[in-house]
């Protein structure tokens, strides 16, 4: 398959495919940080993932909208304030729901998937009711169109080269959050011993409802992220949560290198294959050397050492 | 629980009683053709959800892939239908006659070869079954040999259903793609497109399920039931007693795959057409939902738990289409928070116990059911 091709196509190809596997890397890491704070520190299985990212891209549409009719001199900079408004409304969503929902089902993690599917199910009826079926897009300021020429074969887009950039901004954010400050630290304690955790005065309450409020906040960063490479529709957020939890039971679930590493190799893998096969046999093949793995390695590759 | 001592109960020989009237007696006696073929349909997830209750409310093991296994023996029984429909006559100005219709749009000239066999109706009866269950086997060797579990298992069943499903969909000239496969006229010459037909067709989908009720009891009755239920409360101690637990799991496992590949084949029969539609992560789910909403413990509430939703869903998304997801929603969300137990758990805590209390007429005195 490589015969038809001359080696500077060939070399190019692979630039090429390389980086649009980049962005699908850093869509996956977005998709799947939040959720490694989710289910991988709280065990929370949260089916309704996709939507709290939804959340955020409406968010950043009807910011988009704003801005135009509002503050058009503002234009370039709208993508900003519409990223830290979806974190505050997706993490303040995901905070009322811990209260009424997930905080009285921690023991029963398989009930939570169901509940959290029917919240899913609500949102999506609800993004449909307020913003209607279609896909909406929104638009992207004038510095973020175009693309940057590396040689006369390669062409990098601004757009994706940004959503790379938030990428390692947020992942290395949340990487600040959980491993070098007192609030990660506290997450972590609660989520070892939950009841030594309490013996130590730290709030568990709090720390589970503010820990699941930032899961989703990150999520709906990822949403707004998003809407710079895509469009956004009420069911949109089904179609990722397959692969973000693959992505993150293939790290293994409590390590967030193991996400990233796991990110990295499932967005690769597909992106090459997409090239020399349809991609759905790529997207099937992808997902099955996903499963096969897992078969071998139940605790995902990044797994901490301890005994069962 | 009530220690187990015949192969029923009193309050479960009454339940089999009213189901089967309800199945067998009054929904033909009052209903037209087309609710009854409607309602026969449902009852085809009925299986699903019956075996569910075995792997989940027994086993422990949560398959958000029972559409995996529906989809299988829907797509067998659909492969030998569509083959009868496809005579050389009926496809006459195909330029490849004698294919399915499907095949002929997308360019291939010839049967592929795994096709052949469902030329033959004991064969196809035969695949109906054995396909899904050799593939739940496949499924249940991988993952419980290597003690993969819980959350785990749910996950992974989910994405060999996307799986799937993805290749159902891009092997366009073999399954038929998005369409799935359409048109099915005659069983061995019988139009099951007539509404006697129908009527007989959903009789013994009726009689098939008692089968199955009645071997699900028959399960949770025996040894291995007793060690199925050990194991979700205390998984290790039974594998310390010395006992094989990735076995009873790959068994009970592969039981649930059977029943729902009955289900989807007889699905297949009534509906006259299968598709992806019926395979993918959405269905699976709502398979669960069935079983959760009449009850994860309960072989019996499974059966009204996919009757009522169904029929809830037919009449709501009729009139209010958004309601509906609503409503959907807010279930899930209640069974879980409010009846884990399900409508089963529900019956019998306040319905079951009344009799006797009205009995001795001190309700306030009765003494609690020792559990």
């Amino acid at each position: 398959m490589f015969a038809d091709y001359s080696w500077g196509e060939l070399g190019s190809i692979f630039a090429m495919q390389g980086f649009a596997g980049l962005i699908l890397f850093s869509v996956f890491v977005l998709m799947a940080l939040g959720l490694a704070i989710i289910f991988g520190q709280m065990g929370v299985i949260n089916m309704a993932h996709g939507e709290f990212m939804i959340l955020g891209a409406y968010v950043t549409y009807l910011m988009s909208g704003l801005f135009q009719t509002w503050l058009p001199g503002l234009f370039g900079i709208y993508f900003f304030v519409a990223m830290a408004l979806a974190f505050v409304a997706a993490g303040a969503l995901g905070m009322v729901v811990e209260w009424l929902l997930i905080r009285r089902l921690y023991h029963r993690p398989l009930d939570t998937l169901l509940a959290t599917w029917g919240l899913s199910l609500i949102l999506q009826q609800l993004y449909r009711s307020i913003f209607g079926a279609r896909e909406v897009g929104v638009s992207v300021p004038q510095w973020m169109m175009g693309s940057l020429p590396l040689t006369d074969m390669i062409e990098l887009p601004i757009n994706g080269i940004f959503v790379m950039v938030l990428t390692l901004v947020i992942a290395g954010g949340v990487y600040v959050m959980l491993y070098r400050s007192q609030w990660g630290l506290q997450v972590r304690a609660v989520m070892a011993n939950r009841s030594m955790a309490d013996a130590t005065g730290i709030n568990t309450g709090w720390t589970d409802r503010l820990t699941f409020g930032i899961g989703c906040g990150v999520a709906g960063v990822a949403g707004a992220a998003f809407t710079m490479i895509g469009s956004t529709s009420p069911t949109a957020g089904q179609l990722y949560i397959v692969d973000t939890f693959l992505v993150v039971v293939f790290g293994g679930a409590a390590s967030l290198l193991g996400t990233i590493a796991s990110a990295f190799a499932i967005s690769q893998t597909q992106s090459f294959l997409e090239f020399f096969l349809s991609g759905s046999m790529a997207k099937v093949l992808t997902l099955l050397a996903v499963v096969g793995i897992l078969m071998l390695r139940p605790q995902g590759l990044f797994s901490p050492k301890i005994r069962k | 629980m009530p220690p187990a001592r015949g192969f029923l109960d009193r309050t479960e020989i009454l339940g089999v009683i009213v189901l089967a009237m309800v199945i067998f007696v009054i929904l033909p006696a009052f209903t037209d053709p087309f609710r009854l073929n409607l309602y026969g349909k449902y009852l085809t997830y009925a299986f699903v959800a019956v075996g569910l209750v075995l792997c989940w409310g027994s086993g422990g093991i949560l398959s958000l892939g029972q559409g995996i296994f529906f989809g299988l023996g829907g797509y067998c029984m659909a492969m030998f239908l569509k083959l009868e429909a496809s005579t050389p006559e009926a496809t006459a100005i195909q330029s490849t006659p004698g294919i399915p219709d499907f095949m002929d749009w997308n360019q291939i000239t010839a049967l592929p070869w795994w096709w052949e066999p469902f030329h033959s109706f004991s064969f196809t009866l035969f695949a109906v079954v054995a396909v899904p269950v050799a593939f739940a086997f496949i499924i249940g060797m991988a993952m419980f040999r290597r003690r993969v579990g819980g959350v785990y298992f749910s996950i992974i069943t989910q994405a060999v259903a996307a799986i799937l499903t993805i290749l159902i969909i891009g092997q366009q000239g073999f399954t038929g793609g998005i369409n799935g496969i359409t048109d099915l006229r005659t069983l061995l010459g019988w139009d099951i497109r007539t509404d006697s037909a129908k009527e007989i067709l959903y009789f013994v989908n009726g009689i098939l399920l008692f089968v199955c009720l009645g071997i699900a009891q028959f399960i949770r009755r025996s040894k291995a039931g007793r060690l199925l239920i050990a194991m979700r409360d205390r998984e290790d101690r039974v594998r310390f007693s010395g006992y094989d637990v990735a076995a009873f799991k790959i068994f009970i496992f592969c039981v649930g795959a059977g029943f729902a590949a009955i289900g989807g084949a007889m699905f297949t029969l009534q509906v006259g057409f299968m598709s992806p539609s019926f395979v993918g992560i959405v269905p699976s789910i709502e398979m669960v939902i069935f079983c959760a909403v009449g009850g994860r413990y309960s072989i019996l509430g499974a059966v009204w738990g996919a009757l009522l939703v169904n029929w809830a869903k037919s009449a709501f998304s009729e009139s209010f289409p958004e309601l509906w997801q609503f409503g959907l929603g807010g279930l899930f969300i209640a069974v879980v928070l409010l009846f884990p137990e399900g409508l089963a758990g529900l019956w019998n805590r306040y319905a079951a116990p009344l009799p006797g209390r009205l009995r001795r007429r001190a309700p306030r005195s009765a003494p609690a059911p020792a559990e």
